[in-house]
């Protein structure tokens, strides 16, 4: 590894004694001898395994629900349904303030997408459990479904969740996120050319090697021990605290060994209904998704559908930038209204723009309910943007890389949404890529720095 | 249910249980043996991560029947090193940073065993076919390589 210690030198001592040194990792011995304890690797006696009835249709009210076979099925237990949680209506973001609750941990009257847990088995066996969930029986009235984001948002579209009423999330500025930054019309205006493109996305599954899941003891001091790989320890525990209206102090949560999460583990989805499980029979519950439902039932990344129309002159700077965004939440919240947020304040990009105006909507689906992947809310909307930045400098016949310096935030520069750029380093970061990649740009870019404007 | 009786001998240690038919070698090694290194990641034979040695094959432990087993040697990571040292593959896995989550590692050790015991000193080309059934999500497949490489290069030398 090389240090270039020309940029910013005055802002640090380089009496550097980790950065640029090998240094075991504390995991590592325990990977590497099979000896690192992940949550399925604990078996407890008398460990019940649950297995849920989910829905096989995307939007359908529940006529009613019969479990009268599968409570015969040899091995079963316990047979859970929504009049069995306390609290069975639910979202995680209620722990900062961010409502309404809108999703229900086993279904009460309703699904919303296909897949959606309605009855929690609990047996033996795996096999038990999974053959008594094939006994549930659920009578079903298949409602209209809505797919795609904009047949959602245009009046008329079946309503997908009524804690929500509408398709898509109410935010305090309304229907949408805004951002709101000079006068984009006028910026159009003056703009020697436009540019309007749509980009768009589809759902990815994070597929981490290790399933969700978790296994939850019930001890003799009446609290519940709950192995999880979860990526969110205390959203859990605390949501779990709501959702079971069972102290905290109740709850042990043991964690931190997740074999692959990517975003993919932040929900709160399998440790409310096992650690249920766990005290209505006061057995140990394993709860643990198979591979189909890894891939089918845990949230992937958002859809979305981001269209940008940029105003640029010939010299190259961009002048103004109208952006609508749309994130796919499916048919719950979880974190997607915070991933279109962050969407609204990121769509200007590392440039300073002076007219910007920003839309971005998390719209509501009869599809997988979608949530946290690795820089969600940015990572499909950089796409875009940097798809767009090759356009615009195509279009305006300029390098794609000077392009980008022209634009590039600095120091002092105010972003669209009010905060002062601090600390910029973009200019750095592409002196540097262009000397790596040999991509070589005008020495006027060479000579820029972040910390002041001119050149 | 009618048991069925298993005898092995695993990681040179004798093994009898009496399990249901039709469990699988992975289940009965985690669950019932007690030894979890082998991880079940896919339970159909695509991720890897339930690799073991079964008389000196690379097998997939999740699609093996344990009843299947009887009289066999079976060898998994949490076996190989000896008297509290490494084995070469496990300190290079170890050095070359070539662990993330950990979850594909004890997978990708017997993959990378077989390899080393049929073909001490291989081509990376044989080393990335070899790994080639187990999947790592990190996608920390260049330090794995360069691990497995770097421990055929210490067994060589160590030959010599």
């Amino acid at each position: 590894m090389e240090l270039r210690k020309n940029y910013f030198a005055d802002q640090r001592k380089d009496d550097l004694h980790e950065i640029g040194q090998p240094r075991p990792r504390s995991d590592s011995p325990g990977h590497v001898t099979g000896k690192t304890a992940y949550f399925a690797d604990r078996n407890f006696p008398g460990m019940l395994h649950l297995k849920m009835v989910r829905s096989p249709h995307h939007h359908a009210r529940i006529r009613s629900i019969n479990t009268s076979e599968a409570e015969k099925h040899p091995g079963v237990v316990k047979i859970l349904t929504a009049k069995d949680v306390p609290h069975n209506v639910y979202t995680i973001l209620i722990l900062i303030q961010i409502g309404p609750e809108d999703e229900t941990v086993l279904a009460d009257g309703k699904v919303r997408w296909k897949g959606e847990a309605v009855v929690a088995v609990l047996a033996e066996t795996e096999r038990a459990a999974q053959e008594a969930a094939a006994k549930v029986k659920v009578d079903y009235e298949v409602l209209p479904a809505v797919f795609d984001m904009e047949e959602a948002l245009k009046p008329g579209a079946p309503v997908v969740n009524e804690y929500h009423g509408q398709n898509y999330y109410l935010y305090d500025s309304g229907e949408c996120r805004k951002v709101r930054f000079g006068d984009v019309e006028a910026g159009f205006a003056g703009a020697d050319h436009i540019l309007e493109q749509t980009y768009q996305s589809s759902p990815i599954e994070h597929a981490p090697t290790e399933t969700t899941g978790c296994v939850v003891v019930p001890e003799g001091n009446d609290r519940f021990t709950c192995y999880t790989n979860t990526q969110a320890m205390f959203f859990t525990l605390d949501n779990a605290s709501i959702i079971l209206q069972m102290p905290g102090s109740k709850l042990h949560f043991v964690g931190g060994t997740v074999g692959g999460g990517f975003g993919g583990k932040v929900d709160v989805i399998v440790e409310p209904i096992a650690i249920l499980g766990a005290k209505l029979t006061g057995r140990p519950v394993s709860f643990i998704y198979s591979r189909e439902e890894e891939m089918q039932i845990s949230s992937p990344r958002a859809a979305e559908k981001v269209v940008i129309k940029d105003g640029v002159m010939k010299d190259g700077r961009i002048v103004a930038r109208k952006v609508t965004g749309y994130t796919d939440a499916g048919a719950y919240s979880r974190h997607s209204p915070y991933g279109a947020q962050k969407g609204a304040g990121h769509y200007p990009g590392p440039y300073t723009i002076p007219n910007v105006w920003i839309d971005t909507y998390c719209v509501y689906t009869n599809r997988t309910p979608s949530s946290a992947m690795r820089g969600f809310g940015v990572t499909i909307g950089d796409f875009a943007l940097e798809v767009q930045m090759d356009k615009l400098a195509r279009l305006i016949g300029m390098d794609p890389l000077e392009f980008r310096f022209i634009n590039a935030y600095r120091d002092g520069d105010m972003k669209a949404h009010r905060q002062p750029t601090e600390g910029a380093a973009l200019i750095e970061c592409m002196q540097e890529a262009s000397r790596a990649a040999n991509w070589p740009v005008a020495e006027k870019y060479l000579a820029m720095s972040s910390y002041t404007k001119g050149a | 249910m009618a048991k069925v009786p298993v005898q092995f001998t695993l990681n040179g240690t004798e093994k009898a249980e009496f399990i249901d038919s039709g469990t699988t070698l992975l289940h009965a090694l985690r669950d019932k043996i007690g030894d979890t290194s082998p991880k079940g990641g896919c339970h159909q034979g695509t991720c890897g991560a339930c690799s073991v040695i079964i008389d000196g094959e690379l097998r997939l432990s999740c699609l093996t029947l344990a009843e299947t087993c009887n009289g066999t040697a079976i060898t998994t990571t949490s076996g190989l090193s000896e008297g509290g040292v490494l084995h070469p593959l496990q300190r290079a896995f170890l050095d070359a940073f070539a662990t993330q989550c950990g979850f594909c590692t004890p997978g990708m050790i017997m993959a990378a065993k077989v390899l080393l015991d049929h073909t001490p000193t291989p081509s990376r080309d044989e080393v990335v076919e070899a790994l080639s059934g187990n999947i790592c999500r990190c996608t920390g497949y260049e330090p794995i390589i360069q691990a497995v490489l770097t421990a055929a290069r210490s067994n060589s030398q160590h030959a010599a």
